[in-house]
């Protein structure tokens, strides 16, 4: 660095100016989206395989989105994962104020109930929810969209834990005194939930929402096991086309997924932060 | 002011809370009259906190009773209580503008947009935030922060404005002007001001009356001045204000003199009566402040002494082992001959008082026969 003169030296915490670091984080984010990268690419491959570029070309997102059954295995993911979210946010914020606020016996037992779809292998939750669903023996040849409560009931089961851990987590910054003066200026227990608490989860509720999505958006395993054999899924739609041959008309749709899911995430972050500066919601 | 009705009563109120050894508040009984300015003062811990708390109907009294304005509060929820509290972190709503903060209580209660907005621009004209309702609490300063809070208790009107240590959060400067401006708003307005304190300057500055409160009890409740120069007890005494205390024997009592003699400090004379047996034991608090340095010529100690007590008395020797230069004043820590420590202070009353006396110096000192209190416990 001498030799250049004019080079302030590198702080100690200026890590972005060591090149050991540069690389090190390079290396990092090309290991991370070189198959996110290839995959987009290769959807645009004229070619009917994955390996040599042949050329650009989008015709296979047009194929992809006149392909009936993965756009209605796509509109049923969705749907599955609209619902799913809301029932889970809901569920999940209940349960996180109830742990937060109460103190009863079997506590303890509640939090750990709480935590176990969270910690249980996929698989035996599937396994756990095929058999729970066949001997429930739900009728099985209902019309959309109610053909797909078995998912999303399944769906729901591993999501809303997530809800509830993101949720307490944000009510532990949460100062008591805001509820008790809401209630001192002459508020009902529920007016000052709305116009305290609630707003003060806000940032929780989107994260936790957020994550409801997506969970269940690309989950494979557990909907494998729940799905019956007229609601196929994206995630499983796409497996079942692969067997065959991962062709660019699967990189199309899962660019198209990919798309959706930044597109939504971006929009969620986006209302996060605007609220932030018009309401401060920390 | 006794004959008028106690805009607020506590009576025999008892608070136990599950699993503590001894009652947060114990069998405490007070009478606050309305226009006052009341301060509960005492240590961490002391109870305070959860008489204030109950007075506001966030707690529930173990027993006893609580009656405001004549209305027992027992059945009463917090939301429903004809008074407002000032939270110590403020609670300020983060999410809301100034003006909707101060406006809230009022949205609650119904009132109408016109009148929300012009009383608001009131309570915020009285706190003096105009022009700035449109800002988010995180854009103020914490002193702004308070005001908002205040503003926000007194749009309500309430009968009694309940303060949990309203100055802690607050830099010197912003608390002692603060402490003058509550006064002044209490003077204004004409509500019942009820401040919780564990910092004795704050309430000997703003308070009309003081209940001093230790281990759930109250040690004392009378006026600031009262309190600082007729302690009850030697709580009091050490806690509000710094004091020098020495144990001794009471050898005489009669209505105008007093005499008790002091095995750390000598003897020690007073003139007037403090109605305690012939040889008990008591105990002598004096003031740092109330004690004269001399020079280290000693007749001068002596013959001041002389002046208002019989030769021998008020009056000891030392010498300074301490000192901290305070700029408006000079604390001193002096070993009596007797070994026992005592502390002096002497005002700087000119550019060059504080050279007097150094370390190792040997000093005088006297008081008046007037400056002790005797302490019967």
């Amino acid at each position: 660095m001498k030799l250049l003169g004019k080079r302030a030296p590198v702080a100690p915490l200026e890590y972005t100016r060591r090149w050991s670091m540069r690389i090190w984080v390079g290396l990092v984010l090309l290991f991370l989206y070189t198959p996110l990268i290839t995959l987009v690419a290769f959807s645009f491959n004229d070619s009917r395989r994955n390996i040599v570029w042949r050329g650009f070309t989008t015709k296979y997102y047009e194929k992809a989105l006149h392909n009936s059954s993965l756009m209605e295995a796509l509109t049923n993911s969705i749907t599955i994962a609209a619902l799913a979210t809301v029932v889970s946010v809901v569920l999940g914020a209940l349960a996180a104020v109830l742990l937060w606020r109460f103190r009863f016996p079997t506590k303890a037992a509640w939090e750990g109930a709480m935590a176990l779809p969270i910690v249980v292998p996929e698989i035996c939750m599937g396994v756990a929810m095929l058999a729970f669903f066949a001997r429930l023996d739900l009728p099985q040849d209902l019309p959309w969209p109610f053909d797909l409560s078995q998912i999303t009931i399944a769906h729901i089961t591993f999501c809303f834990p997530f809800v509830a851990m993101v949720v307490r987590s944000r009510l532990t910054s949460f100062n008591r005194e805001e509820e008790e003066a809401a209630k001192d200026l002459g508020a009902s227990e529920w007016q000052a939930f709305r116009d305290v608490l609630l707003p003060h989860m806000k940032p929780g509720l989107i994260a936790g929402a957020l994550l409801a999505f997506t969970l269940s958006l690309d989950d494979f395993v557990i909907t494998f096991f729940t799905s019956g054999p007229n609601t196929v899924t994206f995630p499983v739609k796409v497996y079942s086309m692969v067997r065959f041959s991962v062709t660019p008309e699967v990189n199309a749709a899962s660019a198209l997924v990919i798309a959706l899911t930044v597109l939504l995430t971006t929009i969620a972050l986006k209302l996060q932060s605007r609220m932030g500066t018009l309401a401060q919601g920390h | 002011m006794s004959d008028k009705t106690p805009i607020i009563s506590i009576r025999n109120v008892t608070k136990r809370f599950k699993g503590a050894p001894s009652a947060a508040v114990d069998d405490v009984s007070l009478d606050i009259m309305p226009g006052e300015f009341f301060v509960l003062l005492g240590p961490s811990g002391c109870g305070k906190t959860t008489l204030l708390r109950m007075i506001a109907g966030f707690e529930i009294p173990t027993s006893g009773q609580i009656l405001i304005d004549g209305q027992d509060m027992a059945e009463v929820p917090p939301n429903k209580r004809p008074v407002n509290m000032v939270f110590q972190s403020y609670a300020v709503f983060p999410h809301m503008t100034v003006a909707q903060n101060v406006g809230y209580g009022l949205k609650i209660a119904g009132v109408s947009a016109d009148e929300i907005r012009s009383r608001v621009a009131e309570a915020l004209e009285l706190v003096k935030l105009d022009g700035l309702d449109a800002r988010m609490p995180d854009q103020l300063s914490g002193g702004q922060r308070q005001r908002v809070a205040l503003a926000r208790s007194l749009v309500m009107r309430p009968k009694v404005l309940l303060l949990d240590e309203p100055l802690s959060a607050l830099d010197a400067k912003l608390r002692a002007q603060m402490q003058f401006e509550l006064a002044d708003l209490q003077d204004k307005v004409g509500i019942t001001f009820i401040t919780v304190t564990h910092d004795q300057d704050e309430a000997l500055s703003m308070a009309g009356r003081i209940a001093v409160m230790n281990k759930g009890d109250v040690a004392q409740l009378a006026a600031p001045a009262d309190l600082y120069e007729y302690p009850a007890n030697r709580f009091v005494a050490d806690f509000v204000g710094s004091v020098n205390i020495f144990e001794g024997k009471l050898t005489l009592d009669e209505p105008d003199k007093a005499a008790v003699d002091c095995p750390g400090l000598g003897k020690v004379w007073l003139n007037h009566g403090v109605t305690g047996a012939h040889g008990s034991n008591v105990w002598v608090a004096l003031r740092p402040e109330k004690i004269y340095l001399h020079v280290p010529g000693e007749g001068k100690a002596v013959r001041a002494a002389a002046e208002d007590a019989p030769e021998g008395h008020n009056f000891a020797r030392g010498q300074i082992k301490g000192m901290s230069y305070l700029g408006d004043i000079t604390l001193y820590e002096i070993q009596l001959d007797c070994g026992a420590m005592i502390r002096v202070s002497r005002p700087n009353l000119s550019r060059h008082d504080q050279e007097d006396f150094t370390w190792d110096d040997r000093v005088s000192m006297h008081w008046r026969a007037d400056s002790p209190v005797v302490l019967l416990s």
